[in-house]
């Protein structure tokens, strides 16, 4: 544990010298207002209050910028170790590559959750500066920060293996952007164009709730708007969130964290310094 | 005694090329052994086999009476890379606090460790604005972490200036009469015929000659070379006395003999008194011997 802690703390102080810190808060505070300020308009007689619909909101913007920064921060996790040549001697300390890879995703952890924390925070603090009723989304607030914690683990475990596949920084960079492209944006895309040519049917109805877990940005969505009873406030694939139960779309966040490393594991286990 | 590092009939291929033949030794606690070998004569290899790195085809390796790269192997062996790399990022005092860490020594002791390799005054710079030769005692002194058993220097002094390859040396001196083996390989063959005990010739992945270098010295039986400056007005005589000599535009008669004829030869040219101005010796050096052996098969 404590060699973890220790590359942890290593892997933190490099980051903030690297100004990933304040990039990824800066970037979170920075759409999150941004968003607070464009969805103020239409909310009055939505029935709910102003910060659950401020959730709704920024849950849609979770989804890009989350596994963005994730992937961002990652990519460079094996690669750059192999680039700049530091890992041969640090393959000979008495520390497992798994103990590495916890380390490095303990602090990563650590960025994304200061700056998800203080990003939803500045929206939020708006929204109850306009309606001092907006306190009662403060459970959805808080379900949608460590969500979008676990969505990044997932993002990061899956960045460290893409960069131990790579072994070198641009290819792994590459190989991100992808996954990212994938994941979160063509994934959606094809559904909803699957959505229109089904016009309800059977992939409607039997498949697409199985393809909306199967994809850690959707269960993450999906999970979000159902627990906030926010789906009416959502558009798009949002829309139908309503029908897969909660322990579902929660399961799905849970476990894509812990497929997501064990695939970085093994991934990094096949690296010959 | 019992030997930290046994190797024996090591074998190692990478697809078609034979990178180690066959290698045994064996480093007792204390010993000092350089390794020498041309670029790709399997030094590198050998030392990440080890260091438990990459993996082997055939033989045995044990580490402290353990598998190389086992965890409890690594606890006992420190290692320096060549071209040691950090990151640039953090200070030399951050980077060794992480490497104690991970040895699970107190942090607390980075500050000694780089006053011990002459970097206390760095120890708060990031290691990016260091020159190679502070970025090589960083390395250094990563290695001192703990109390290490084997210590493996893959061309630890490249880099260094000769004040500090000196102090190196020292250190290592230190490490060994507290018991720790010493396994490095350098291209300075001068420092490491001064400062080890024992010499490994690789070449082409077989360990063509080893022994302390008065052994090789005898084995290898090279001609010894005389150099004869003849007294004005002497050179033609002395070059019709000895016509196997070869005259060189500097006036100096240049002669060469095994070890038994040394000393007639030299009686000889004594004996032409006022002839000869001087007479200097010149032994086989390291260079000459290591080429013979490293050129032995066929190289």
């Amino acid at each position: 544990m404590n060699r973890i802690l220790a590359t942890a703390a290593g892997e933190f102080r490099i980051a903030f010298r690297n100004r990933w810190v304040s990039i990824a808060t800066g970037m979170m505070v920075l759409f999150a207002l941004v968003l607070a300020a464009a969805g103020s308009a239409p909310t009055g007689d939505v029935g709910v209050d102003r910060l659950s619909v401020t959730v709704a909101s920024l849950t849609s913007l979770a989804v890009y910028l989350v596994p963005l920064l994730a992937l961002l921060m990652s990519f460079d996790a094996v690669a750059g170790e192999v680039e700049r040549g530091t890992l041969p001697l640090l393959l000979t300390y008495p520390v497992s590559r798994l103990q590495i890879l916890l380390g490095k995703l303990l602090a990563h952890l650590a960025i994304l959750g200061l700056a998800v924390t203080l990003g939803y925070g500045a929206a939020a603090l708006a929204a109850v500066w306009f309606d001092p009723g907006a306190t009662a989304g403060l459970g959805a607030l808080w379900r949608l920060i460590w969500s979008s914690v676990l969505l990044g683990a997932t993002f990061l475990g899956t960045g460290y293996a893409l960069s131990a596949l790579a072994r070198r920084p641009s290819g792994a960079a590459g190989l991100a952007i992808a996954l990212w492209l994938v994941a979160v944006v063509l994934y959606d895309l094809a559904l909803l164009a699957l959505i229109v040519t089904d016009r309800g049917g059977a992939f409607t109805t039997q498949a697409l709730p199985v393809a909306l877990l199967a994809n850690p940005a959707d269960a993450f969505r999906v999970f979000n708007l159902s627990a906030a009873q926010a789906v009416s406030a959502a558009g798009g694939l949002g829309g139908a969130a309503g029908t897969i139960p909660l322990w579902q779309s929660s399961a799905s966040l849970l476990l894509w964290p812990l497929a997501a490393i064990a695939l970085a594991a093994a991934a990094f286990r096949k690296v010959t310094p | 005694m019992t030997p930290t590092l046994t190797i024996s009939r090591l074998t190692k291929r990478f697809q078609a090329v034979e990178a180690l033949k066959s290698v045994s030794l064996a480093l007792e606690p204390g010993r000092r052994a350089a390794l020498l070998g041309h670029n790709g004569a399997g030094k590198s290899t050998m030392m990440k086999i080890v260091l438990g790195l990459i993996p082997f085809d055939s033989g045995e390796v044990s580490v402290c009476g353990m598998a190389p790269g086992s965890p409890a192997a690594r606890t006992q062996v420190a290692y320096l890379p060549e071209n040691v790399a950090f990151h640039p990022a953090l200070t030399g005092e951050e980077q060794l606090r992480h490497y104690l860490a991970l040895r699970g020594e107190s942090p607390r002791l980075a500050t000694e460790l780089l006053a011990r390799v002459g970097l206390g005054h760095a120890a708060r710079r990031r290691i990016g604005t260091y020159s190679k030769g502070m970025r090589q005692r960083v390395g250094l002194a990563q290695t001192l972490i703990g109390r290490p058993r084997l210590l493996v220097l893959d061309e630890p002094t490249s880099g260094l200036d000769p004040v500090s390859r000196r102090d190196f040396y020292d250190l290592l001196d230190g490490l060994a009469a507290e018991g720790t083996a010493i396994l490095l390989s350098s291209h300075v063959l001068t420092e490491v015929e001064a400062r080890t005990d024992r010499i490994l010739i690789l070449s082409g992945g077989e360990l063509v000659a080893e022994g302390t270098l008065a052994d090789l010295r005898t084995r290898a039986a090279l001609p010894v070379g005389l150099s004869v400056r003849p007294a004005p007005g002497h050179a033609p005589a002395l070059a019709a006395m000895f016509p196997e000599g070869v005259q060189g535009e500097d006036g100096l008669l240049r002669l060469g003999c095994s070890q038994p004829e040394k000393l007639p030869l030299l009686a000889r040219i004594a004996a032409l008194g006022s002839a000869v101005a001087d007479l200097d010796v010149i032994p086989p050096s390291l260079e000459d011997i290591y080429s013979h052996f490293s050129r032995r098969d066929g190289q």
